[in-house]
């Protein structure tokens, strides 16, 4: 249990682990008097699947699979910080191709991942038609991954020292002309839904969450940049080579309502879009010749120390804190998720607010139980 | 027999029939089973059709496969496994109400077929006070959807039902007064004068008879009809991302099949009354009278069902309060000035 303590008091409803709009199996315990939300907490664990406990039995190589299920709509991203911190660990070089495309596949994968957060939030608030048309452009990003790597959701594509297997230019082509494709439709999108004066009145000045308590919660990501902080990790303390490109962090402003509200929170996705296809247009220009895979031992044995790497996810700050005693596995690993922390706000949310404010809070908090649970 | 055709062609139709003895029984059970002919046809074309809209909103192309074009026998094929599915009764529900639920709802959205009029001739019954026994049939279904929703002992359900109830019992206000306008310029409640008053070409429509007020009246009756009859972005009783499906999340079978039989009837019935009302019922809009008239009409309300599932694709969801507002706060105050200033543009013209 978690999320602000709730006296036993008025009507309480179970909401999940089996509803359309807890985004999984999350478990809602509200207490309503009436329509209107007293308290709530979220029950969460029912897709705890001992992710951190495999680490420490799996070598590191093994692990990396793995990681594409604890946010599983963002698995090039979870492939990315895992890599990342084993190599910083074991002191791997990564070559400047690999940096490249890792950079374009991340960004593919935040850009799909965001998608996804469209459209779910669409339906929790019940506009049905933006849900397809953002499946329609995330399932062009899957097909472009299915040709990269063989797989559409699991991809285990980044791998420690570099990646699996190379790019071509037949596959850039194809990126160069998704984006060409997809940054129109985000007009679209802002027609459809964003500017629609009934979704304005749903969630502007609906579900505040002040830039204080977002950074006492621990809240990072979208959730965090739409109260108004500029935070950004590929910025901030930058991974990979995300320094080397011109782009923007987005952050929320109140232009509807009061900064921190579920309005910003869904725009700041929209616009995160935009500036990831900025970064995939220079990307793609700037791939450089030469090795995808850096020199790795076979048998991967760091030495004793420890690390804590942070790296950003569509949904915030993914961290993995690695401890290596000199085996082929880790004799610790802690993955920090970014859905934990964002989701523990609900609790402090939720009073006052009416049943379908909650569903609509819920959705812009944009939680993926598996990273929730691991 | 050419007394019974006679009878249900005759304006007064069904009320005559009953005062003539076996001859009026076996015209009623004609009349019934007409009516009920039409409103399934009705209710499986509206439901393939508004797959098939919804499907090209959303860049999908909907059910292909069953019947070979287009997917047309979709609905017959739902139909039947509908027929054939358990009907399942929860273990904790009042049994009794759970079952006689979907039948309230169902015969209301049923009954109101009796006085819509479809050609000269054609009509159930033409009956003196058609708009007002359209008004309160329509309405009775609130019961049934509030029996739903208490007897599946689902808190879901619960809300659902208590929700419709607040919103079909509020939404009665401002759809009471925007038929004023018409009935107004009509100066009858009876269906068939109603649409006999605005024969003669589009100008004569009531639309166009009380100026800008029965404009207004024509869009705050079409609003307020999509609430009563729980369509999008009104349609909170069955909000599935909020309360799952809302007071029929428990039913199965050919108890489901009722709830979504009597949805589609009643997006028909308020097309159909809103046409009958300001859109000149089965005449067409250059007063030649070459369209038959049921065909006229069925064209009207078509349209205004188009318009429904369209907003249905389009648009959010608003909220509870939000709904509430719209009703007290917008549509009523805009009710009652449209009433007086219709009836002093009447005065005048």
């Amino acid at each position: 249990m978690m999320g602000a303590s709730a006296e036993n008091r008025g009507f309480v409803l179970n909401m999940g682990p089996q509803h359309p709009s807890t985004h999984g199996v999350l478990r809602m315990e509200v207490h309503c008097d009436g329509e209107v939300v007293s308290a709530a907490q979220a029950d969460i664990g029912y897709l705890h699947r001992c992710k951190e406990k495999v680490a420490e039995e799996e070598t590191y190589f093994k692990f990396t699979p793995y990681t594409d299920r604890i946010d599983y709509l963002a698995s090039m991203n979870q492939n990315l910080g895992f890599c990342i911190a084993v190599e910083r660990l074991a002191g791997i070089e990564v070559p400047e191709r690999a940096e490249y495309i890792r950079i374009i596949v991340a960004e593919l994968n935040r850009i799909a991942s965001h998608l996804v957060a469209f459209g779910t939030y669409g339906l929790d608030v019940g506009a049905i038609t933006p849900f397809l048309y953002a499946f329609r452009e995330r399932e062009k990003i899957l097909d472009i991954f299915e040709e990269i790597c063989g797989a559409r959701l699991t991809y285990a594509y980044v791998y420690i020292g570099g990646l699996i297997r190379d790019i071509t230019p037949r596959h850039l082509g194809m990126i160069a002309d998704f984006l060409d494709y997809f940054e129109p439709k985000l007009e679209e999108y802002d027609r459809l839904l964003s500017y629609n004066q009934i979704f304005i009145k749903r969630t502007a000045n609906i579900g505040v969450l002040p830039a204080a308590m977002a950074i006492d919660y621990g809240c990072s990501g979208p959730v965090l940049r739409a109260s108004g902080v500029s935070w950004d990790l590929r910025r901030d303390d930058t991974f990979s080579i995300y320094d080397s490109f011109d782009w923007n962090v987005v952050v929320g402003r109140g232009e509807m309502g009061t900064t921190g509200d579920t309005w910003d929170r869904y725009i700041v996705r929209l616009r995160e879009m935009r500036e990831s296809v900025k970064i995939l247009r220079q990307a793609i220009r700037q791939v450089p010749k030469g090795p995808f895979q850096g020199k790795v031992p076979a048998r991967l044995k760091p030495k004793y120390s420890e690390i804590y790497c942070r790296t950003e996810t569509p949904r915030g700050e993914l961290g993995f804190y690695l401890v290596a005693d000199g085996a082929t596995a880790p004799w610790r690993c802690k993955v920090r998720s970014p859905c934990f922390s964002n989701l523990s706000v609900i609790g402090e949310l939720a009073p006052g607010l009416m049943i379908a404010d909650l569903v609509a809070v819920l959705g812009s908090i944009d939680v993926v139980m598996g990273d929730v649970d691991r | 027999m050419k007394e019974l055709v006679l009878n249900l062609t005759r304006p007064e139709g069904l009320l005559a029939g009953l005062s003539t003895g076996t001859a009026g029984l076996l015209v009623m059970c004609a009349s019934c089973a007409l009516v009920l002919g039409v409103v399934a046809v009705n209710g499986m074309f509206l439901v393939w059709w508004e797959r098939k809209v919804s499907a090209h909103i959303q860049c999908r192309v909907g059910p292909m496969t069953t019947g070979y074009w287009h997917g047309w026998l979709q609905s017959v094929a739902d139909g039947v496994k509908l027929l054939l599915k358990e009907n399942i009764v929860p273990l904790l529900a009042d049994k009794w109400l759970f079952m006689l639920a979907p039948v309230l709802v169902f015969m209301s959205a049923f009954m109101a077929f009796v006085p819509i009029p479809w050609s000269a001739d054609l009509i159930v019954a033409d009956l003196n006070v058609g708009v007002l026994y359209i008004a309160a049939i329509t309405s009775l279904s609130v019961i049934g959807v509030i029996m739903a929703g208490w007897a599946s002992n689902n808190k879901w359900s619960l809300y659902g039902g208590m929700r419709a109830a607040a919103q079909i019992v509020s939404y009665e206000i401002p759809v009471g007064l925007a038929l004023v306008p018409a009935l107004m310029a009509a100066e009858t409640l009876s269906m068939q004068g109603i649409v006999a008053s605005q024969a003669g070409g589009i100008w004569n429509w009531n639309l166009f008879a009380g100026g800008p007020f029965t404009l207004i009246a024509f869009g705050a009756l079409f609003l307020g009809s999509l609430a009563e009859v729980n369509r999008a972005p009104f349609d909170l009783p069955e909000a599935e991302s909020e309360l799952v499906s809302g007071f029929h999340t428990e039913y199965s079978g050919m108890c489901f099949a009722f709830f979504f039989l009597a949805e589609y009837s009643e997006m028909f019935i308020v097309a159909a009354v809103a046409s009958v009302l300001y859109l000149g019922g089965w005449h067409d809009p250059l007063g030649l009278g070459l369209v038959p008239g049921p065909l006229m009409l069925l064209a009207k309300v078509l349209l205004l069902v188009f318009v429904q599932m369209w907003f249905r694709w389009t648009f959010p969801r608003l909220r509870v309060d939000q709904l509430m507002f719209l009703a007290w706060k917008v549509l009523t105050p805009i009710g009652f000035i449209n009433v007086f200033g219709a009836a002093f543009w009447l005065l005048l013209a």
